[in-house]
């Protein structure tokens, strides 16, 4: 098992290279000099060729992205030129919200998602069958800043006064706030690596009220996330259902299903015991492959549902040409893309014997 | 069964274009993907028709006509000394329904674009890797690995960061993500018949290899490349809608359905028909593509026994 990561692992370096090289190609690429960016009215040929100096401009492109690989290797993103602080704080702040979005969406799309292809399969070609793969179709089709601002439109305008009210914008009802994990667990002297994973933590307003026992303010946060959860994991939770049906309808026509049944094992040991073992495979690859549609989905459905992540913020850099912020946060979501494809492609191993090493 | 039908179609197999008709027909005999034809059939004639069926301009900004006017329909009971706008008034003053009718030429432009630019690249960078081998092969592949590993649509608002906000830009960016979707089918499909007997033969003929790749390869690649780029297109469509949202694509007064959302989004509470159409709209071309593309898929699959 450990070998077969280490092989894993060593196939992927190339393509992590690959990444961080096109991010880094990517803020050399944009138009205007980035002195003249950087110092604005301040601009002097002087100041200019020492700015040059100072960041490196001067050297080789070799030399420039081993200093951005060194940069990121200690958790340097830069300064942001719109609002003058450090990246790494900016992505501290904004990151936790992005991943929490994405971890409750990926939630909904396989929680909702595979008992529904279960159902449309072992119903195949029934009406019911027929329905849900045309919602699916339906679902997958719809755009998600769309479908948010649909189930903003149903829930908080329409349902207004009704138990099914859901707020239709933020994090946390205003007013509301969460102490930071550092002051509740007396964590002030810590510093580095340790205190970052900390205030990682600590943003992550789900996780933070949960092990704090904030229950009112956990609440509270789940509530602001249902409706953006729904709008982001539809499409995945469409592509899911239609992946494990046709997988479970593969599985389902071979002998050792007809053979179990002759057994006289129960329908539901037969369907979730023997087969949907088996069809597991492709549908844990969709499940990795929509955690992309996921990211991009959260991205643009934050500045729907007005929550503080990463989307609000990279739109705003964009025309603010504030080019450490975008490339910081690109660089880490496809690193996050890379990573979790790797556990799923290890997963096969667990999943499946056949995949795993001798 | 199986070998009635193998007899079956070696008797009657027809002329060339057997396999293009064979696809037309079990097209045709799937409901869904014949309900995906009806509705791009209405899309383009919409698409071609657009000056006639507008009534007005799509950037006429109307004098005297209130921001936000729910639908007025005369048939259904708007009184008839009222102008009618059957999608209503937007919130800069413009007649709503011009604005979604224009709105089909850019989907589909903007689908059909950048899919056909990617495919052309896509297509070349593969056919050209597997042909030539060895390092190139190793080199290209290796690439669009890389590119494959970005999320697609993060990947295409980074490329719109760098480029600027803008429509073409858009189009740009949006080719490039999915360039290596086509790279990949391509090269499969010319590895799976470079070695086969009728290129060696070509080859021993002495055909340039340009030729061989051009006209005896890449047409065996197509079928591929067709579902794959139908589908694509949907997938197109709903990328360039998310940028053009987020204000980084289509620039107003452009009618573009996602421009529009963006747009009037704050009139979710005081005037919705203005966010439910466009939507309607995107989803109705969407869903036509997919499903043209998943009946072209099971048409042209020869795995499949129809």
């Amino acid at each position: 098992m450990l070998g077969f990561l280490v092989r894993r692992l060593v196939l992927v370096t190339p393509v992590l290279l690959g990444i961080l090289f096109i991010t880094f190609a990517l803020g050399r690429l944009i138009p205007g000099d980035p002195c003249m960016i950087a110092l604005g009215e301040h601009f002097t040929p002087e100041a200019c060729a020492q700015f040059r100096e100072r960041t490196g401009l001067n050297d080789t492109i070799l030399v420039q992205f081993l200093h951005y690989l060194g940069n990121l290797a200690h958790g340097n993103f830069g300064t942001s030129l719109r609002t003058s602080q450090a990246v790494t704080g900016i992505v501290l702040l904004r990151l936790p919200m992005t991943l929490e979005l994405t971890i409750c969406a990926m939630l909904f799309a396989t929680v909702v998602g595979i008992p529904l292809g279960v159902f449309s399969a072992t119903r195949h070609n029934s009406a019911a069958d027929v329905l849900t793969m045309i919602t699916a179709n339906f679902g997958v089709s719809m755009p998600v800043f769309w479908l948010g601002l649909m189930l903003a439109y149903l829930f908080a305008i329409m349902l207004k006064g009704t138990p099914l009210w859901l707020p239709p914008s933020g994090r946390l009802t205003p007013g509301t706030t969460v102490p930071p994990l550092t002051t509740t667990f007396h964590l002030q002297n810590l510093s580095g690596l340790p205190l970052a994973i900390v205030t990682f933590a600590s943003n992550m307003v789900v996780f933070n009220s949960l092990i704090t026992g904030n229950w009112p303010v956990l609440g509270d946060a789940l509530r602001h996330l249902i409706l953006p959860a729904i709008a982001v994991g539809t499409i995945p939770m469409a592509i899911i259902a239609r992946m494990t049906r046709s997988s479970l309808l593969e599985v389902l026509g071979l002998e050792y299903i007809r053979t179990a049944r002759a057994k006289g094992l129960s329908e539901r040991v037969v369907i979730y015991r023997h087969a949907l073992r088996n069809a597991m495979l492709p549908i844990v690859t969709v499940v990795g492959l929509q955690l992309g549609t996921l990211l991009g989905g959260a991205v643009l459905t934050e500045t729907v549902f007005g929550l503080p992540g990463v989307g609000t913020f990279l739109v705003g850099s964009i025309f603010a040409r504030d080019y450490s912020v975008v490339q910081a946060f690109t660089v880490i979501i496809a690193l996050i893309f890379v990573v979790v494809n790797l556990v799923v492609d290890a997963s096969y191993a667990y999943l499946d014997p056949r995949v795993r090493p001798q | 069964m199986a070998t009635d039908s193998a007899l079956e179609s070696k008797v009657y197999t027809k002329a060339p274009n057997s396999l293009w008709y064979n696809a037309l027909r079990h097209l045709l005999k799937k409901r869904s993907a014949v309900v995906g034809i009806a509705m791009l059939g209405m899309l383009v004639a919409t698409a071609i028709l657009a000056p006639v069926i507008a009534p007005y301009d799509p950037a006429q900004i109307l004098d005297g006509a209130k921001r936000n006017t729910p639908p007025c329909i005369h048939l259904l009971g708007c009184p008839a000394d009222q102008p009618q706008h059957i999608f209503g008034i937007d919130g800069n003053s413009r007649d709503f329904f011009s604005r979604v009718v224009y709105g089909s030429r850019l989907s589909l432009e903007i689908g059909i674009v950048s899919v056909s630019f990617a495919i052309v690249v896509g297509t070349l960078l593969g056919a050209v890797a597997s042909y030539g081998g060895g390092w190139l092969d190793s080199v290209v592949m290796r690439m669009m690995d890389v590119l494959l590993a970005f999320p697609s649509l993060l990947l295409a608002i980074a490329i719109v960061a760098v480029l600027g906000p803008g429509l073409i830009n858009t189009l740009l960016a949006i080719s490039i993500v999915s360039i290596p979707h086509y790279a990949r089918v391509a090269r499969s499909s010319v590895i799976s018949v470079k070695e086969l007997d009728f290129v060696t033969a070509s080859r021993a003929l002495g055909e340039s290899s340009t030729r061989i790749l051009f006209r005896r390869i890449l047409p065996n690649a197509l079928t591929p490349l067709i579902v794959i780029g139908t589908l694509g297109i949907a997938t197109a469509i709903l990328d360039a809608a998310a940028l053009s949202f987020l204000g980084l694509g289509a620039q107003p007064p452009t009618p573009e359905w996602g421009l529009m959302l963006g747009e009037e989004r704050n009139n979710l509470f005081n005037a919705p028909f203005l966010l439910f159409i466009p939507g309607i709209a995107i989803m109705i071309t969407v869903l036509g593509f997919n499903l043209l593309g998943d009946g072209l898929r099971d048409a042209l699959d020869p795995r499949l026994n129809h």
